[in-house]
């Protein structure tokens, strides 16, 4: 499916997405949560694309965990120990590997819902970005079970977390900061579920 | 002396609760880790673990957070600091901070600091 130099073009455009939408999800922030959403996730992956000369010859992954060491040390925010804990969790379970597989994809996807969950302590259904990644995850499994291309089951996995977007405004907030603002979350879409969304686009963008 | 480490979003709010802190108890070793680098909101992986290791001794340190990514940042230098005698209190911060230190500066160990700290938490204010 990948091999490392794509692994680095996908974290590229991934820095790129966060960057042209910081804006927006500091906004999505604001009314739930601190307002610095964007701002943080721009900082991190700006430190991540900084250092990909170091690792990019390195394999995908030692690349993850790098990334996920830079967003952990320059977020600031919850995002950082949580996209951070997702993508070093997502580095181990592909340790080693110059390439990978649609298998291994599932593995860096269970491994990142693995990481969020053991950090986060939440649940699907506390308003979240596991809101959005859980059930991509689950769209892009059937679609690998199904036999389908990585251009496919990527397709399939932005649908849902998109769709877990929508669920988002929905629901209360019961972690993380916009729990504070209990049933006035309702009716404003969860950032970081939003976030998790365009990283997952910045995938797919790179299959067709 | 156990160390005592404030870790807030909010430099002045982590430097303000030792301040007030160490009003009760000059003595123990107590440093804030509020902030990131440049001094804006946020909570700094960096700065957690460079103030846990200028508090640290054999009796061990105990780190009080505000909330969210204080918590999660904490939880992931402590776990990067394997073999190391740190532990997070789950406790209100002002009281906490003030209940710990106390403590520590009467030569307590570090989980009677710990639950002193937990204790200040069922304290009613009036």
């Amino acid at each position: 499916m990948t091999d490392n130099k794509k692994v680095v073009e996908i974290i590229k455009v991934m820095a790129e997405i966060i960057h042209e939408n910081a804006q927006f999800l500091t906004d999505l922030d604001a009314p739930i949560g601190d307002n610095d959403h964007g701002i943080n996730m721009d900082r991190g992956f700006q430190k991540v694309v900084e250092d990909l000369p170091g690792v990019e010859n390195s394999d995908i992954g030692a690349i993850l965990k790098k990334t996920g060491m830079d967003l952990v040390s320059t977020v600031g925010g919850s995002s950082g120990p949580l996209y951070g804990t997702a993508f070093m969790k997502a580095g181990a379970a592909v340790a080693g590997k110059n390439e990978i597989d649609a298998d291994d994809f599932l593995d860096i996807m269970d491994a990142a819902v693995g990481g969020v969950q053991l950090r986060g302590k939440a649940e699907k259904g506390e308003k979240t970005m596991l809101d959005a990644m859980i059930p991509a995850v689950e769209a892009i499994r059937k679609g690998v079970d199904a036999g389908k291309t990585p251009a496919e089951f990527l397709a399939d996995g932005v649908e849902a977390a998109k769709a877990g977007v929508e669920y988002t405004k929905t629901i209360i907030a019961t972690k993380g900061r916009a729990s504070y603002v209990g049933e006035r979350s309702i009716g404003h879409q969860d950032p970081g579920a939003t976030s998790f969304t365009l990283l997952l686009e910045s995938i797919a963008a790179l299959y067709d | 002396m156990v160390g005592i480490v404030i870790v807030s979003h909010s430099k002045k709010l982590a430097e303000g609760v030792v301040e007030l802190a160490r009003l009760i108890s000059g003595e123990c070793p107590m440093v804030a880790a509020g902030g990131l680098e440049d001094g804006g909101f946020g909570t700094s992986y960096e700065r957690i673990e460079a103030a846990i290791n200028s508090v640290y001794s054999d009796d061990g340190v105990v780190v009080i957070m505000d909330m969210g990514s204080s918590c999660m940042t904490t939880e992931m230098v402590i776990e990067n600091m394997e073999g190391k005698k740190v532990e997070m209190i789950d406790c209100p911060m002002v009281e906490g901070a003030a209940a710990a230190a106390a403590e520590s500066e009467s030569g307590s160990s570090l989980e009677e600091v710990k639950q002193a700290a937990i204790d200040a938490a069922g304290e009613s204010k009036f």
